[in-house]
């Protein structure tokens, strides 16, 4: 539609609330950004600039129990997140290319399932079925439980941009005798290559934040990230806290802004 | 993101017909054994005896079910009563996640109008901004509001040098507090499928009802409104369900006196009260208001389909 119809679709006073809406998003993190680089050693008072707290996090008296927790946050999301991208590129495969089938519908409400679930009920479950199975609470029980949870944010970046693509690249290139396989390792999954990047990186982002399940599952003693903060923040907001939420946050966001880049760049042409 | 969770989708071709059940079957024996059996096993321990300081002894029980629902038990020799104080927290968490979907639906919509009337190459860039934060971590973002709302925190600072108030005013540990954290957990859900919605809307429809002499403010309502409403509707649930079951914005931002589902579920796994059988029956009657939510408007939603 042209032009003429914008003064009908505009209404005053929502630019207003959007921008309102976007510095209330923004506004927490930026706040909380800037006083990581606090001298001070009161979050309430402003002395300078200082990457003093972000050595605290490196150097201080708690950056081994951060150093542990980093590391089993990233070993644990590198793992999740591979395993649940595989899975959800063979799924997609099947649910997009595999023509209509009776367990279509089913299929899609078991891949979306942990989305519709409440998460504390599905933390609570996997507790249970951990302890009914007597499977020993640990690194392992965060491990297996993320791959579940991960499965449907893997999934839906993959799928949809294997709808996206027109099944004429593989019919091509089967008119000249490739097998079924080398189409789909040769030509569908390079062109998916951006979908199951973006996949891969959505889910390593839900891994590395999950709280609520890895709370419930990890073992006694057992740290990831989000529990060493949530931990240390039940005695209060410390400006080593802000220091690591500070570059956390930076590292989500580097992520998603990737995976947004590659999900939409067009490698059909 | 947005466009995936339309799934399911039609466009689909045959090419691996042949293959399909061994491409389902990884996911369907990781989410049968990681997803669905946990929660079966979940009704199961809500009918067992509790063993103190965590676990279950297998031997059938109402307990969990009886002390959920009722005062001095359902089979002792008194008649029964209604057992207030755990329906009283269920009340409170639907009241706060009701308020804080209304307030995502009073900011989110016209922001989501908003980004669906700019150009079409900008659109993009808006949604990307709204999502961004989303996928912070869910307890960084807590913290953060945390951090801010403090009696002594920068609003209250702002705020008291600007000369608008005298006294810092007291966020922290009420409900407001819960509900603006609900609200910026789980804004980008209310805005993305409000976006969707306007942004097939025909304007075309608003034109004609210009022309025919109705107002901006009347045609959103009669024209807009009806014509979006399943975008409303999707968005209100996205924000409302998980709200319901939340832990960490009640239990950071709403402190002892404003207990929700999620604190009180925890808390019989986590904390002192260490009754399994009770939390997963907690579990099982939150899960089951929202399955039933889920089946309403999944079914409203088909309805509203038929009829377009």
């Amino acid at each position: 539609m042209a032009t003429p119809g914008n003064d009908i679709k505009s209404y005053p006073g929502f630019r207003f609330i959007t921008i309102a809406c976007l510095i209330i998003l923004y506004a927490p993190l930026v706040v909380v950004t800037i006083y990581s680089f606090n001298a001070s050693k009161s979050i309430t008072v402003w002395e300078g600039l200082s990457l003093h707290w972000y050595a605290d996090v490196f150097t201080g008296p708690d950056s081994g129990k951060f150093k542990l927790a980093a590391r089993n946050s990233f070993v644990i999301a590198i793992i999740a997140a591979s395993v649940s991208t595989a899975i959800a590129t063979l799924a997609a495969t099947a649910m997009v290319r595999g023509g209509q089938f009776k367990l279509r519908t089913v299929s899609f409400g078991l891949i979306s399932l942990p989305l519709m679930v409440p998460e504390i009920v599905t933390a609570v479950a996997t507790l249970i079925f951990f302890n009914a199975i007597g499977f020993d609470r640990g690194l392992m029980t965060i491990l297996v439980a993320h791959i579940a949870f991960c499965i449907p944010f893997a999934y839906l970046p993959i799928s949809a941009r294997m709808q996206g693509i027109e099944d004429t690249y593989e019919q091509a290139a089967m008119d000249l005798y490739a097998t079924k396989r080398q189409a789909f390792t040769k030509i569908l999954m390079p062109l998916m290559m951006p979908g199951i990047i973006s996949g891969f990186l959505l889910a390593f982002i839900v891994s590395l934040d999950d709280f609520i399940i890895t709370n419930f599952v990890k073992g006694a003693g057992v740290e990831t990230l989000p529990t060493a903060i949530f931990g240390s923040v039940k005695q209060g907001i410390k400006p080593n806290i802000m220091a690591i939420s500070t570059m956390l946050l930076g590292l989500s966001i580097v992520m998603v802004t990737i995976s947004y880049f590659v999900s939409k760049t067009d490698n059909t042409k | 993101m947005a466009g995936g969770a339309a799934s399911g989708g039609s466009a689909t071709t045959d090419t691996y017909k042949d293959a399909r059940g061994w491409l389902l079957m990884p996911a369907w024996s990781v989410l049968l054994v990681l997803s669905l059996a946990p929660v079966f096993m979940m009704l199961v321990y809500s009918f067992l005896t509790k063993e103190f300081r965590g676990g279950v002894i297998w031997e059938f029980s109402l307990a969990a079910y009886d002390q959920f629902f009722f005062d001095r038990g359902l089979f002792g020799d008194d008649p029964p009563v209604i057992e207030w104080t755990y329906l009283t927290i269920f009340w409170r968490s639907i009241w706060q996640a009701g308020a804080a979907t209304i307030l995502s639906l009073l900011i989110g919509f016209p922001t989501a109008y908003y980004i669906a009337t700019r150009p079409e190459n900008v659109r993009p860039v808006w949604l990307f901004l709204i999502t961004i934060p989303y996928w912070v971590n869910l307890l960084i973002r807590t913290v953060s509001m945390k951090f801010l709302l403090r009696d002594q925190g920068p609003l209250n600072d702002l705020l008291m040098s600007t000369g608008l108030i005298s006294e810092p005013i007291h966020i922290i540990n009420t409900n407001l507090a819960v509900q603006l954290g609900l609200f910026y957990s789980y804004l980008p859900f209310m805005v993305l499928p409000i976006y969707a919605a306007v942004e097939r809307y025909n304007f075309a429809l608003s034109e004609a009802a210009a022309d025919l002499y109705a107002n901006k403010w009347v045609t959103l309502r009669r024209v807009l409104l009806p014509a979006v409403k399943p975008g409303v509707v999707a968005g209100c649930i996205l924000v409302f369900v998980p709200s319901l079951g939340a832990f960490l914005a009640p239990d950071l931002l709403g402190g002892a006196k404003n207990f929700m589902i999620g604190s009180l579920i925890e808390e019989q796994f986590k904390g002192n009260a260490g009754n399994w059988p009770f939390g997963a029956a907690a579990s099982m009657v939150l899960l089951t208001m929202v399955l039933i939510i889920l089946l309403i408007c999944a079914r409203q939603q088909s309805k509203a389909g038929k009829e377009v």
